[in-house]
């Protein structure tokens, strides 16, 4: 296979982690833009709360967003299905060659788009070239408990498997990379293959209409990739080339 | 009726009969003595004005600059005004500008020097100052600009302890490779010609100066083959920094050509970039030599209204270029009909920001348009200069154009959103206040007139009487 100069590629070399691809359904005909989503998100990530004046100024912080929009002009308004948008997890994601310091990666084995806190020195480039504006930014460090007492208490609820991000980087949806980790670790623990369905992303688990499904794409029996196979089926941005593993079903009767 | 008998050919108007139609070349020479004398004396004279002026400016950078970017590294950038989705605002439009600004001390220094254009002679040293002075700011301004400033030597381009290097895909690599180039390479560009002149300073002072320039003369003694090496290493130097100083605004535009965003994506926009940057740089030259000459002592002798002449020709040629590919620019993206490129378009011309787009465009071409074509206009100071202002006010709106507010539009419309800037203000505020703090101590530390440069120029021409003229010969000095 040739390489593909335009990312940079992590290849994992040990045979125990299992390649696949991991991809996501969104069905917006049922979606009832509830934003419990939102709420799981923020829970299972420790995304800090920003705070009324900078959410209002464009600096909310969730890894995951409703977005709604209406047709028409005034009296004959009517509502478009609403459009969870998180990170597409671009196959060839333009975020990742712009960064200087591979802090925005492409991880061969999940094919998925992971942000390295560590190394991100904070130039947004990667923002920038997004086009679907799903990255974050951490303009002050709103999970430091020293310097907003409030949060003194709300640390206790902190996810220990997930890092704690500071000012100056970027972050972003990671499909919920821990769950990942945590059901492979298990399944070699007992000897088995993943199963389908087994694995739950944060957002998936807290949708109540399950208008959010989560399954490998590279396997075609998979509950993911008979939904995203229906002719509802679509991508954001398609004509940019990025390649998304997010499907989004519309138009039509559910299921 | 009646007739008034009317001259066929108005008369020459008075002044323009004693003008030396060649007087940039400086028919007026005084003893080598005297001019390093005059030189000397404007360089040690400090009155109280100048003083304050320091002060104040030294004031304004400590606390617009210093102070402004500790409180920003100590409370994140969420003092500044970036926000989903311009993240990146003011910071980057200073990086633009400034290095826009560098680029006109190169392009009069180097491309006149090599063109061996005689005008160029006493304002080179004040055009190659600006260049690093102006890549200083820019620097500060790629700093104030990141995240975790703290961590920007990660940038630099050595393997870390796990052999891993910075990504050499991205634009902002080779922008940091393409201006670290060109700031070595415009520091010893500039100091190059300032070797003799050193020299000059150190045998007509004393005390601490003295030692200063002992060491910056590198014991230049200006025997024939110190003379002969310094010529070949300035011409080297001279062609070498012409495509440094290309490269340098084409990579700073890739920065935004390269990625996929509308207003962004443009093949046009390196060249595009360079010719805004000679735009800026060349009004800034303006500004500067008005200052110096207004200001400084013994100058009225060095820098003629000739020169300035030269400089608006100059100027007026380089508007001219900037609104052909402004122009350029344009046109494929409106004719192109790309929805979000229109969008965009509508939103700078109709929006809620739509007056800076009209303020660039008059300044940028209206206002050289109109005042340079003129002889007489382009020949006074204090018109050039403040022509040249106008002309930055405009070149700084048009990077306020292109970054934050194409960023304002992009193809997801649930996130746009306008910007407004914070702490960016007291910081724009004191970068410009640190390029004029240090123009104002180089000026009494480094002489800003090459005085050997204007020296060899009145030596090569002279005036020779033949019959009753007075024509101009060149020596086969060059």
């Amino acid at each position: 296979m040739a390489t593909d100069l335009q990312n940079p590629v992590f290849t994992n070399n040990s045979e125990d982690v299992l390649a696949g691809r991991w991809g996501m359904v969104i069905d917006q005909d049922i979606c009832t833009g509830c934003q419990a989503c939102i709420a799981a998100c923020a829970m299972e990530n420790n995304i800090p709360f920003v705070g009324e004046v900078d959410a209002g100024y464009g600096r909310s912080m969730h890894w995951i967003r409703i977005e709604r929009f209406w047709q028409g002009t005034f009296p004959e308004v009517k509502m478009t299905p609403y459009q969870p948008v998180m990170c597409q997890q671009c196959h060839k994601a333009p975020c990742e060659p712009v960064c200087p310091v591979f802090a925005s990666v492409h991880s061969d084995s999940e094919d998925i788009n992971l942000q390295v806190y560590n190394r991100c020195v904070g130039t947004r480039y990667c923002a920038n070239n997004c086009p679907y504006q799903v990255r974050v930014f951490n303009w002050r460090d709103y999970a430091d408990a020293r310097q907003r007492p409030e949060l003194v208490t709300l640390q206790n609820q902190l996810n220990p498997d997930v890092t704690v991000r500071r000012r100056g980087v970027m972050e972003k949806c990671t499909f919920c990379i821990q769950r990942i980790r945590h059901v492979e670790d298990t399944a070699k623990s007992e000897g088995r293959g993943i199963k389908d369905g087994e694995v739950v992303p944060a957002c998936a688990q807290a949708c109540p209409a399950d208008a959010i499904v989560f399954g490998r794409v590279d396997d075609p029996t998979s509950k993911v990739s008979q939904a995203a196979l229906t002719s509802r089926g679509s991508h954001l941005l398609e004509e940019l080339g990025t390649l998304p593993n997010v499907t989004y079903l519309a138009g039509g009767s559910t299921k | 009726m009646s007739y008034a008998a009317k001259p066929l050919a108005l008369p020459r108007a008075k002044e323009e009969e004693h003008e030396d139609p060649r007087e940039h070349l400086m028919h007026d020479p005084r003893p080598r003595g005297e001019m390093n004398d005059m030189m000397m004396e404007s360089m040690h004279s400090t009155t109280w004005k100048y003083w304050t002026a320091t002060g104040i400016l030294a004031v304004i950078v400590v606390t617009c600059l210093f102070y402004a970017w500790y409180y920003l590294i100590m409370q994140g950038l969420g003092v500044a005004g970036v926000n989903r989705p311009v993240y990146w605002g003011i910071f980057l439009v200073e990086v633009v500008f400034w290095i826009g600004i560098s680029h006109a001390g190169t392009f009069i220094s180097a491309i006149l020097r090599v063109l061996k254009v005689e005008g160029r002679r006493p304002f080179t040293r004040a055009a190659e100052l600006m260049t690093t002075f102006g890549l200083v700011q820019a620097g500060i301004s790629v700093f104030l600009h990141m995240g975790r400033v703290w961590l920007s030597y990660w940038m630099i381009p050595l393997p870390n302890e796990r052999g891993l290097w910075p990504d050499f895909h991205s634009p902002l690599m080779w922008d940091f490779m393409a201006i670290n180039t060109y700031l070595l390479c415009s520091t010893m560009y500039l100091f190059l010609p300032l070797i003799p002149d050193m020299a000059m300073a150190r045998d007509r002072s004393t005390g601490w100066r003295k030692v200063v320039y002992r060491i910056l003369s590198l014991g230049f003694r200006g025997t024939e083959g110190e003379w002969k090496n310094l010529q070949t290493a300035m011409n080297i130097f001279a062609f070498g920094i012409i495509p440094v100083m290309f490269s340098v605004h084409t990579i700073v535009a890739w920065d935004f050509a390269m990625a996929s965003r509308p207003g962004w994506t443009s093949s046009v926009l390196g060249p595009y970039f360079v010719i805004g940057a000679l735009h800026s740089g060349m009004a800034a030259v303006a500004i500067v030599l008005f200052l110096i000459r207004s200001t400084m002592k013994n100058m009225k002798y060095f820098l003629r209204p000739e020169h300035f002449d030269l400089l608006g020709k100059l100027m007026l040629m380089v508007s001219m270029a900037w609104a052909y590919f402004y122009f350029n620019d344009y046109l494929v993206s409106w004719y192109g009909g790309d929805k979000w490129e229109k969008i965009l378009q509508a939103f700078t011309e109709k929006g809620p920001l739509w007056f800076l787009w009209y303020i660039m465009l008059f300044c940028n071409i209206v206002v050289p348009w109109a005042i340079l074509w003129n002889k007489k206009w382009r020949r006074t100071p204090w018109l050039l200069a403040s022509a040249g202002l106008l002309i930055n006010v405009g070149m700084w709106l048009e990077r306020y154009i292109i970054i934050p507010e194409s960023l304002t539009i992009n193809r997801m419309p649930f996130t746009w959103r306008l910007y407004v800037p914070g702490v960016e203000i007291a910081l724009t505020i004191g970068n410009f206040a640190f390029f004029f703090l240090l123009y104002m101590l180089a000026s009494r530390l480094i002489p800003l007139i090459p005085v050997w440069e204007v020296q060899e120029g009145q030596e090569s021409h002279m005036l020779r009487k033949i019959g009753k003229a007075n024509i101009p010969t060149l020596s086969d000095m060059e």
